[in-house]
């Protein structure tokens, strides 16, 4: 089972985002998403910079996927999602079609993140006719329907796609025109002052009766409580689930993909990673076909 | 431009065709379709009822069917039925999002028009054009997410004709990837073509006030003089760094009667209202309105200025009372 290390959500300043690459290269994680995936506003980073740090992270043993913008709204925002499509050198994550769109026609072997809508054998053998070798579940999708999909591209004759299941972190959940940390400071997208930049693992949004329900992280909105099914991984290694991803919200992750990798080594169930969360709260409903928010076992 | 208007039932579909529509847009009975609420959508014989007054009145006005969620795992087939049917009866359109849907519409039923539904969350030609190679789609609904001058632009290059949201609720969020209500209820558009739904509601009126709750989550608290909403997840009021606001959005309807000039010389093919769920009471009041104001529009392009009696009758069958321009003006967003 794959250790992954998704794409980097939040905006932090650069050489913070170099010196934790730089741990993720000593780090368990085996492959890692590079790029910027919410908001095209965000250019601490520009695409030479992430390309520099695949290279690195590859010159570590590290396998570098790189991964594109969810909500495309301007020109500019698809000319940049083509070029990530055109790099040549490193497979591409799509999470709009319109990188499906791009990465099909070019004849290459693509990637789908979360924020691409597969929720049936017969939509992923759709894709698979095009170069799809491996998707990201859907986050709200449960392992009963899992197990059905995967069942069912056993009959359809697919054998050699890969599935990923987002394991941990803030879910994400909705994307939008409008930006929500600039709203919180009384600002518009257009003038945001890069808000995002002050809140580096997102705003918690929390009902009037103090109950966490959302992370704000500019046009995105994120669950306010951390998602884990890690301690899932066997029952996901015999379904045939290849790679589980864990999505950070600080440097901390990197340290639950060390306990993790050392509990799946011992073949051990793995609870860890609950403890060291920033913001209270743990919940694993989706993977049981409840409600996100809610957490079941012990 | 095709004034296309929503129809839950007969009633409301008599109501939108009676006031002027040039299409409506029907669902069947069950979660095939982005609004499945108890009591609303039709069966077959009801569409086939649908379809004979759509086509047969003094006016020839087209019927679309939108089988527009996301085929689950757990009984695929209902759609590939759903789709079946639709090109079975003689629908103009089908409206559909997912991929598996689409692909087998293209190869089993060539001859139905294909229309790409707002659940699939378009927003680009590079997208349209993917919808486009690979499954024909005649036109796209585009996401309430582009400004008035990004769906110009995409207008321009776009290989299909463009239908976008003129009226109705507003989604905050880019249609197509909105999650939040499963979180919250385990329900979700893309999975049983519901959003908030009513069977995880409780409204219960405290000391504080009228409260309104979503899975057991405080969503909003009405004071005595505010007039309480229904709880849809994104329009709450939550505390964000220690205030409560209506930190996500507040409860209002899109309309762009405003913007018709601009809308059509940008080459949309159609505007499109929202409510399938309203009644046909609010489809008659919104499509005399609008129908007005297009006929206006076309008898003097130039000159079109828009009535304010058409704004306040817009405005009192909004949400929240408030209507907006929404993703459409730069500032809201």
């Amino acid at each position: 089972m794959q250790i992954t290390l998704g794409p980097l959500l939040f905006f932090w300043p650069k050489k913070q985002v170099i010196a934790f690459y730089e741990q993720v290269a000593q780090s368990a994680f085996q492959r890692i998403y590079l790029g910027e995936v919410v908001c095209s506003k965000r250019r601490e980073m520009t695409l030479s910079d992430w390309l520099a740090l695949a290279r690195m992270l590859q010159v570590n043993g590290k396998e570098v996927v790189l991964s594109t913008l969810t909500l495309i709204e301007a020109e500019s925002e698809l000319a940049q999602v083509s070029k990530v499509c055109a790099n040549g050198e490193f497979v591409v994550e799509a999470n709009d079609m319109s990188a499906v769109h791009y990465l099909s026609k070019a004849g290459v072997p693509f990637v789908t993140g979360p924020s691409v809508n597969l929720y049936s054998a017969e939509a992923l053998q759709v894709l698979h006719g095009m170069g799809l070798k491996r998707w990201v579940l859907p986050v709200e999708l449960s392992f009963d329907h899992l197990q059905r999909i995967l069942a069912r591209l056993q009959a359809l004759g697919i054998g050699d796609l890969e599935t990923e299941v987002f394991s941990y972190g803030y879910l994400p959940l909705a994307y939008s025109a409008r930006c929500f940390t600039a709203r919180n400071d009384g600002l518009g997208k257009d003038n945001c002052q890069f808000s995002c930049i002050k809140s580096l693992s997102g705003i918690p949004l929390a009902t009037q009766e103090g109950d966490a329900l959302f992370t704000i992280n500019g046009i995105q909105t994120l669950s306010g409580s951390c998602h884990n099914v890690l301690d899932q991984w066997q029952v996901m290694q015999a379904e045939g689930v290849s790679a589980m991803r864990l999505s950070g919200h600080n440097a901390d992750i990197i340290r639950v993909a060390a306990d993790f990798a050392l509990a799946m080594s011992n073949n051990s169930g793995c609870g860890t990673g609950c403890r060291t969360v920033t913001q209270d709260g743990c919940c694993n409903g989706y993977w049981f076909g409840q409600a996100g928010v809610s957490q079941s076992g012990p | 431009m095709e004034l296309v208007c929503p129809a839950g039932n007969l009633p409301s579909l008599r109501a939108a065709i009676d006031n002027g529509a040039d299409a409506v847009y029907i669902g069947f009975r069950d979660g095939t379709n982005a609004r499945h609420f108890a009591g609303l959508n039709f069966s077959d014989q009801r569409a086939l009822k649908a379809l004979d007054y759509v086509h047969n009145g003094h006016k020839r006005v087209r019927l679309f069917v939108a089988v527009n969620t996301y085929a689950q795992a757990t009984n695929w087939q209902q759609w590939q039925r759903a789709v079946d049917i639709c090109a079975g009866i003689g629908a103009d359109a089908l409206i559909a999002a997912d991929l598996s849907v689409l692909d087998y519409a293209s190869k089993h039923h060539p001859n139905l028009n294909l229309h790409l539904s707002v659940q699939a969350s378009a927003t680009n030609h590079a997208s349209l054009s993917f919808y486009h190679e690979h499954f024909g789609i005649k036109r796209a609904v585009l996401p309430r997410v582009l400004s008035l001058k990004q769906v110009e632009q995409l207008a321009r290059k776009s290989p299909v004709e463009l239908e976008v949201f003129a009226f109705g609720s507003l989604c905050i969020m880019a249609e197509g990837r909105c999650i939040l209500s499963s979180y919250v209820t385990g329900e979700s558009p893309n999975t049983v073509g519901a959003c908030s739904p009513a069977a995880a509601v409780r409204w219960q009126q405290t000391a504080d006030g009228m409260e309104t709750r979503l899975g057991g989550l405080l969503i909003d608290r009405f004071g005595p003089h505010e007039q309480a909403g229904y709880p849809t997840l994104c329009k709450g009021r939550f505390r964000v760094n220690g205030k409560v606001s209506h930190a996500i959005e507040a409860p209002t309807s899109l309309n762009t009667l405003d913007l018709i000039p601009q809308l059509h010389r940008a080459g949309v093919s159609a505007v499109k209202i929202e409510g399938r769920q309203r009644s046909p009471a609010y489809v008659a009041e919104v499509v005399s309105i609008w129908r007005a104001a297009l006929d206006q529009y076309r008898k003097n392009p130039e000159g079109f200025t828009v009535n304010e009696r058409w704004m306040s009758g817009l405005a009192r069958m909004s949400e929240g009372s408030q209507t907006t321009l929404g993703a459409y003006s730069r500032p809201w967003q």
